[in-house]
């Protein structure tokens, strides 16, 4: 069985096929990556059994079946000694395009922004680019980093730094800022009220059935989806246990 | 017994030639990878282009070139007095047995993997830097220094290598002239083993400019030109190094002709090295 798509989903999916194939050792899933697109296009044309998806289906694509099993939600970290809370969108946007560079205009300190951003190519910089910057460009001043824990690593060590990483790896060395008051937690992600959050999907061209289905319902089974947990993701599934 | 002689020579040369082959082999793929990246969007504009957005499809990898250049500078201001000093110290100064402790503690630096000498600039130099100097902290200024120790190993075993190949007789006569000890190390030795210590010094560059794990690490990867020893910037190597996980189509041929580029920078290096420490030998 093929499972192909997202990048981004890709490590999380490999990891839980091998969970999968060592619950199950006849089964042989082959994960692949090539980018959300491909994925869809894969589960279409028959060439793989499960696309994979890091963003919503459009309107096209609305036919095929699919399901979400897991969400990332995107924060917006910045140093722990960092007076600044809470900032809206359109101010992070300038922020990360360059146009605000010192903190004193948010009402930070007299200090230059040090923007840490992701490589290109990267699942959580395009959906940082899709939903905070839209139209704009990421500076080219920016520091690029290229995982979400060398982000953190930097953060953690510059006062002045911001940045974004999944939601799951935000620890106490860093602080999530709350966007218009909204603060990035499980709670928030679930009743819709933190926005940066990209579903991940499985697609299928139909009902889901056979060695699809078993691995479709392990992968929304408990243990699987607190696995996903342990790794940084939203899981779907509310009771854990 | 002449048979076995033979099979065995023949088997050495299968050996050898493999290795020459596999090279041939990562070359060709490196252009044939490369080269239609570099057709497609011009050559001026790869390598003069001062952009570098590949989800727009502009490769310019001039800021990188740059920056390749400026910390290898950078690493060669710290790395050649250092490696000099140490070279005269070592066989011009100093008693044999404090040689025999500091030939080999020099050379394991060499084998210390750059992922440490990473962390190490990470953990340490990139705060001193932040916290004293200003910016980031990660930095061409961080990078250089770190890249600096880490040319130490090639310019002073080779550039040792040069002054001990050196005829005793120029010693002997430069002391028996008068000269003093300072002297005869500066006005006769240094002069005399002079392409020997160059080649050394271009060696040490080489692998500055191939360094990329620590410089991921140091560096902070911005793709700007660099206008300061305390800007971000990206090496060539970086630019391979931190976007190859997700590249792909154009993406991933721009990367390959990154590789180009550098493959030129290595060979001319190279060539000069073995060009000068040839002429060494007379």
């Amino acid at each position: 069985m093929t499972v192909a798509g997202s990048t981004s989903v890709e490590p999380f999916a490999e990891l839980l096929a091998e969970e999968f194939m060592s619950m199950h050792p006849e089964a042989h899933i082959y994960v692949q990556g090539g980018g959300s697109t491909a994925g869809i296009e894969a589960a279409i044309s028959g060439a793989a059994n499960i696309g994979m998806s890091s963003r919503n289906l459009i309107e096209a694509e609305k036919k095929l079946y699919a399901v979400t099993i897991a969400k990332d939600a995107i924060a917006i970290i910045v140093h722990p000694s960092n007076p600044i809370e809470d900032l809206p969108l359109d101010k992070i946007r300038q922020v990360f395009s360059g146009k605000i560079a010192n903190w004193k205009e948010l009402g930070g300190p007299d200090h230059a922004v040090d923007i840490v951003t992701r490589e290109e190519g990267s699942g959580t910089r395009e959906s940082f680019q899709k939903f905070v910057m839209r139209k704009e460009d990421i500076s080219l001043a920016a520091l690029v980093q290229d995982s979400n824990g060398a982000v953190r690593q930097v953060i953690s060590s510059d006062p002045n730094a911001i940045g974004y990483i999944s939601l799951g790896l935000v620890n106490d060395q860093v602080k999530a800022l709350r966007l218009s008051g909204v603060q990035p937690n499980l709670a928030n992600v679930n009743n819709g009220k933190y926005t940066l959050v990209r579903p991940f999907l499985f697609v299928f061209t139909g009902e889901p059935s056979g060695d699809a289905k078993s691995f479709l319902d392990f992968v929304l089974s408990p243990p699987a989806q607190k696995l996903l947990l342990k790794e940084g993701l939203v899981p779907v599934v509310e009771k854990l246990e | 017994m002449q048979l076995q002689g033979k099979i065995i020579e023949k088997i050495l040369l299968l050996i050898a030639f493999s290795s020459i082959f596999i090279l041939a082999l990562i070359t060709f793929f490196i252009f044939e990878e490369g080269i239609p990246l570099v057709w497609k969007v011009g050559s001026k504009a790869f390598l003069f282009g001062d952009k570098w957005i590949p989800s727009k499809a502009l490769f310019g990898i001039f800021p990188m070139i740059v920056s390749s250049f400026w910390v290898t500078c950078g690493a060669l201001l710290l790395g050649i007095p250092l490696g000099l000093a140490c070279t005269i110290f070592l066989s011009e100064l100093t008693p044999p047995s404090v040689g025999t402790l500091f030939r080999p503690a020099i050379q394991l630096l060499a084998a210390i993997p750059s992922v440490i000498y990473g962390f190490w600039g990470l953990i340490v130099l990139v705060p001193l830097i932040r916290n004293h100097l200003g910016g980031p902290g990660l930095s061409i200024l961080a990078g250089s220094l770190v890249l600096g120790f880490m040319t130490l190993p090639t310019i002073i075993t080779i550039s040792e290598d040069a002054l001990k190949a050196l005829p005793s007789s120029y010693k002997a006569g430069a002391l028996a002239l008068g000269a003093t000890h300072w002297q005869t190390i500066w006005r006769v030795l240094l002069p005399a083993a002079r392409s020997g210590i160059v080649a050394s010094v271009i060696l040490g560059m080489g692998r500055a400019i191939g360094e990329t794990m620590a410089m991921i690490m140091i560096l902070g990867n911005a793709v700007k030109m660099p206008t300061s020893f305390l800007d971000s910037a990206r090496t060539l190597t970086t630019n391979i190094g931190i976007e190859m996980g997700y590249a792909s189509g154009d993406h991933r041929q721009a990367l390959f002709a990154t590789g180009i580029v550098l493959f030129f920078i290595i060979m001319v290096l190279n060539t000069l090295a073995i060009f000068l420490s040839k002429r060494r030998v007379r």
